[in-house]
């Protein structure tokens, strides 16, 4: 299963472009050992990701906040063919570079967040377009992928790429204690999620801790406690290391017919592999201590709490787990697992050591998340918690990229990564700031001063407009 | 204080009865709580609202009014000195619809006040009762500067009555400024249901229940001896629709797309009614008309995600709405609106960015819901006889890097600590100290 896996998971769960192109192997081909291919051998739902041609861009005398612990000003960024070449003081580029004033503007990386339901709880919001959750089925629904149920066409997209964003990890919904996986997508106007999968990012498992799972299910047969939920999870992990083991035995010695294959298991024995990572929603500190035991028994580390609203409680135990934290700025006492939200959290989380990030979870929230790193930090800053802007930045770029498996390729301004660049007309920690420009993959998405680049999705066609 | 003093001298049940009247009609009482102290805030940037900024300007405060705003004010002998230089002073910000008191926990039942779920028709109700003063919202929200709200029931199509209180108080008799401030309905998609299905059907019981309001003022005796028909709701609720028949409070009318709107400013005109509306995401494409009719809307500036309730919301709605003179009260985002009612200073600041001027910003939290409340006269702005709720920021209210360095509230300084600085203490150093 090791191999099987690891075939699975550089075709489907790592989208890799070489799948995309058609090396894998295609229905009906034999195999190498002469057997008719299998399902799972074959490209999974492969990402059709094509950076859009675009000019050279070098932007000059801006303010740089790189995320990588620069913050440049009077400085120079260069791309090109969707690659950064240049970041500094000064920058060499072509004559045949488009060139943009950065006077009185900031630059940023690209904004990801590492909690959307974009395209799954899409807009316009009716039943028709609530496909985020398995609920209430069954509490382990680690079997659907969050990319079968996402709506490229829904409104909030655009409105997400102008607030900054470059690249969104798509969850399942809480309801259940294993929601799904997860599909990391840069946000880019595409026919089909396909063409969003951004290329090489791994999968992710959603799982959900404490009231939701318990008041969804507790009527329902179970779970009906914390200690139902854990209980849950636990079993599921017991089922999924089976049937690795079945599968690893099956691929080395090859006798007899090969393991039942299960959807489900197929993602919990990605997490025991190391090949899908958590994205864990849970809020109460004690309850994260436990989920960090849960990887312990089973032998993983939980990528990133969700949501974490008391993660500033055990800051040094995220730390020494290397778990992050996602977390708002300010929401809080919706419900009783709730209600100590600090604005605080991201910047305690920071003073720790922990790797701290500040997610949307919200088709509004996400068109602001610069404003929710503004808040966190300068409540931070005031409480007397010496954390920078570049801290902040990082909040939002480079720490979730780590948490999406991404970070070697977008987060920073870095020479050699994605050209996933925001320009600013200010300094984004202020409330009257905008995104002017958004460069994904070094494709101008969107121009605020550019009707012709807002782009708009089929929904918007014949409603009413400005004049 | 009507409770207590007559509590003790025995008469309960007649005194609670006679505190509650007196609470119901408490609109423009005299604040219950006023701080005897004086005091000056001197050196600051002031923020009248009511006229222009003054640099160097003092805010005097005798027994919980403001006395005297201006750059000559002369200080008495005595008066504690709040040294403002640098800094920025406005009236506290007034959050124009949150339900602040009546919601502690969203998902918590039991901590939940601000529905009558028996009917969809509850105009006698009332939240002041509800209200909790102890609430951890409270302090969490005016340590942010916010130091009044309108605090509104929610459901049906006619929710109840809304009050306007200072977040400071240890009752409801300390905390309240009027009651009722507001009658809240709807005729938005979330009304529907009352309407057996249809907006048409919401707007027709909406005018049903008016009409039988009317009907019931002009045969009172007749309704009690039992020989009208069947009224559209009890007396009790066609009572209280007779104070907005009568324009002594405002229709408050949640609505979202421009034909309900529209269909409000119908009911509105037709009656007579003092309106006003909330929501209103697409009120931008009726500016000029409300403008024209002087209807006051409470929105969120951050709305812009289409729903078939509102297919073309903007974020210049603000912008437009008070470009073309209609009175823009802004209230906090989704559906943090109680939890997050601070975040009232985010919606302005954002509504500035997408055009909106900065004062309208201002006055959308301060002045236009005093004066779309009817309580202008005490509240809304800085100037010698209104309340003094005052507050010194470091800098632009609206600003993300600003801190909020004081709040007086009816004169009396608050204490900047609220259950969320507390936890803040406890674990900025781990472990904590239990």
């Amino acid at each position: 299963m090791r191999r099987a896996l690891s075939v699975m998971l550089s075709c489907a769960a790592l989208a890799s472009t070489a799948c995309a192109s058609g090396t894998a192997q295609t229905a009906g081909e034999p195999s190498p050992s002469g057997r008719r291919a299998m399902s799972y051998e074959r490209p999974q739902y492969a990402t059709t990701y094509e950076r859009r041609a675009y000019p050279p861009v070098v932007i000059r005398n801006a303010t740089i906040l790189t995320a990588a612990g620069e913050e440049i000003s009077s400085g120079s960024i260069y791309f090109r063919d969707g690659r950064i070449v240049a970041v500094g003081r000064s920058v060499d580029a072509p004559a045949d570079a488009v060139a943009v004033d950065g006077t009185g503007k900031f630059v940023t990386p690209g904004i990801i967040d590492t909690h959307s339901h974009l395209g799954v709880y899409a807009a316009p919001g009716t039943t028709a377009e609530s496909d985020g959750n398995e609920f209430p089925v069954k509490p382990n629904t680690s079997y659907v992928w969050a990319e079968h149920s996402f709506w490229p066409q829904d409104p909030q997209i655009p409105l997400a790429i102008a607030g900054g964003i470059t690249t969104i990890q798509v969850l399942p919904g809480s309801a259940n204690l294993f929601g799904g996986r997860s599909v990391t997508l840069k946000l880019v106007p595409g026919r089909s999620v396909q063409e969003m999968k951004f290329p090489g990012a791994p999968y992710g498992l959603k799982m959900a801790c404490g009231e939701n799972p318990k008041r969804v299910y507790g009527p329902r047969g179970g779970p009906a406690s914390r200690m139902g939920n854990m209980a849950g999870y636990r079993a599921a992990f017991i089922d999924a290391e089976e049937y690795l083991q079945k599968w690893e035995k099956w691929e080395s010695d090859q006798s007899g017919d090969p393991p039942e294959r299960d959807l489900g298991k197929e993602t919990l024995a990605g997490v025991l592999t190391g090949e899908i990572g958590i994205n864990n929603h849970c809020y109460r500190a004690d309850e994260m201590m436990q989920m960090i035991d849960l990887g312990r028994e089973f032998g993983f580390t939980i990528r990133s709490f969700h949501h974490a609203v008391e993660a500033y409680k055990i800051a040094d135990k995220l730390a020494e787990a290397g778990t992050a934290a996602s977390v708002w700025a300010d929401w809080w006492g919706f419900k009783e697992e709730a209600m100590d939200g600090i604005k605080e959290n991201a910047a305690l989380l920071t003073q720790a050591g922990a790797r701290a990030i500040l997610h949307s979870d919200s088709g509004s929230g996400i068109q602001r998340l610069y404003q929710e790193a503004a808040k966190a930090m300068f409540a931070g800053q005031r409480a007397g918690i010496a954390v920078t802007t570049n801290d902040a930045i990082r909040w939002i770029t480079a720490n979730p990229a780590w948490v999406l498996g991404i970070d070697d390729a977008t987060g920073t301004l870095e020479a050699g990564k994605m050209a996933d660049v925001v320009v600013w007309s200010g300094d984004p920690f202020s409330v009257y700031t905008k995104a002017e420009q958004v460069y994904n993959d070094g494709w101008l998405v969107y121009d605020r001063n550019d009707p012709e680049r807002q782009p708009r999705m089929d929904f918007e066609l014949g409603q009413v407009e400005h004049d | 204080m009507l409770g207590s003093e007559r509590a003790a001298n025995g008469a309960k049940v007649r005194v609670v009865r006679s505190t509650l009247a007196g609470l119901m009609a408490a609109a423009l009482a005299l604040p219950a709580v006023v701080s005897a102290q004086t005091i000056a805030i001197t050196g600051g940037r002031v923020f009248p609202v009511s006229g222009p900024s003054l640099e160097n300007a003092t805010v005097l405060i005798e027994d919980g009014e403001i006395v005297a705003v201006g750059t000559d004010v002369s200080i008495p002998a005595g008066a504690s000195l709040i040294h403002a230089a640098g800094k920025w002073v406005t009236p506290g910000l007034i959050s124009g619809f949150t339900q602040l008191g009546l919601v502690e926990i969203s998902a918590v039942s039991g901590t939940n006040e601000a529905s009558m779920a028996e009917s969809d028709i509850s105009a006698a109700f009332n939240v002041l009762e509800g209200i909790n003063p102890a609430s951890q919202l409270i302090p969490v929200t005016r340590v942010d500067g916010i130091t009044t709200v309108l605090s509104a029931p929610s459901g049906g199509l006619i929710a109840g009555q809304a009050v306007l209180i200072d977040l400071h108080g240890e009752s409801v008799e300390e905390m309240l400024i009027a009651s009722p401030a507001a009658m809240v309905a709807a005729l938005d998609e979330g009304a529907k249901d009352s309407g057996g299905g249809s907006r048409a059907g919401s707007a027709g019981r909406l005018r049903k229940l008016l009409d039988d309001a009317l009907d019931y003022e002009a045969r009172r005796d007749a309704y009690r001896r039992g020989e009208t028909q069947e009224l559209a709701a009890p007396a009790a609720d066609l009572e209280a629709l007779l104070r907005v028949l009568e324009a002594e409070i405002p229709l408050l009318v949640a609505a979202s797309r421009r034909s309900d709107i529209e269909a409000a400013l119908r009911v509105a005109t037709d009656y007579g009614l003092q309106l006003i509306l909330r929501g209103a995401e697409e009120g931008w494409q009726v500016a000029d008309r409300l403008a024209e009719l002087g209807v006051p809307v409470i929105i969120d500036p951050l709305a812009n995600i289409p729903s078939y309730d509102a297919p073309s919301p903007r974020l210049d709605n603000a912008a437009a709405l008070s470009g073309a003179g209609v009175p823009v009260i802004i209230m906090a985002a989704g559906f943090q609106y109680s939890h997050n009612a601070r975040n009232v200073r985010q919606g302005a600041g954002h509504a500035v960015s997408y055009g909106m001027g900065w004062d309208a910003a201002l006055r959308a939290v301060t002045l236009e819901p005093a004066t779309a409340f009817g309580i202008a006269d005490r509240y809304g702005s800085l100037e010698p006889g209104k309340v003094a709720n005052v507050v010194v920021w470091s800098g632009d209210p609206f600003e993300f890097s600003t801190a909020v360095e004081a709040v007086f509230i009816r004169g009396e300084q608050i204490p900047l600590t609220s259950r969320q600085r507390e936890l803040l203490e406890r674990y900025k150093t781990l472990p904590p100290a239990y």
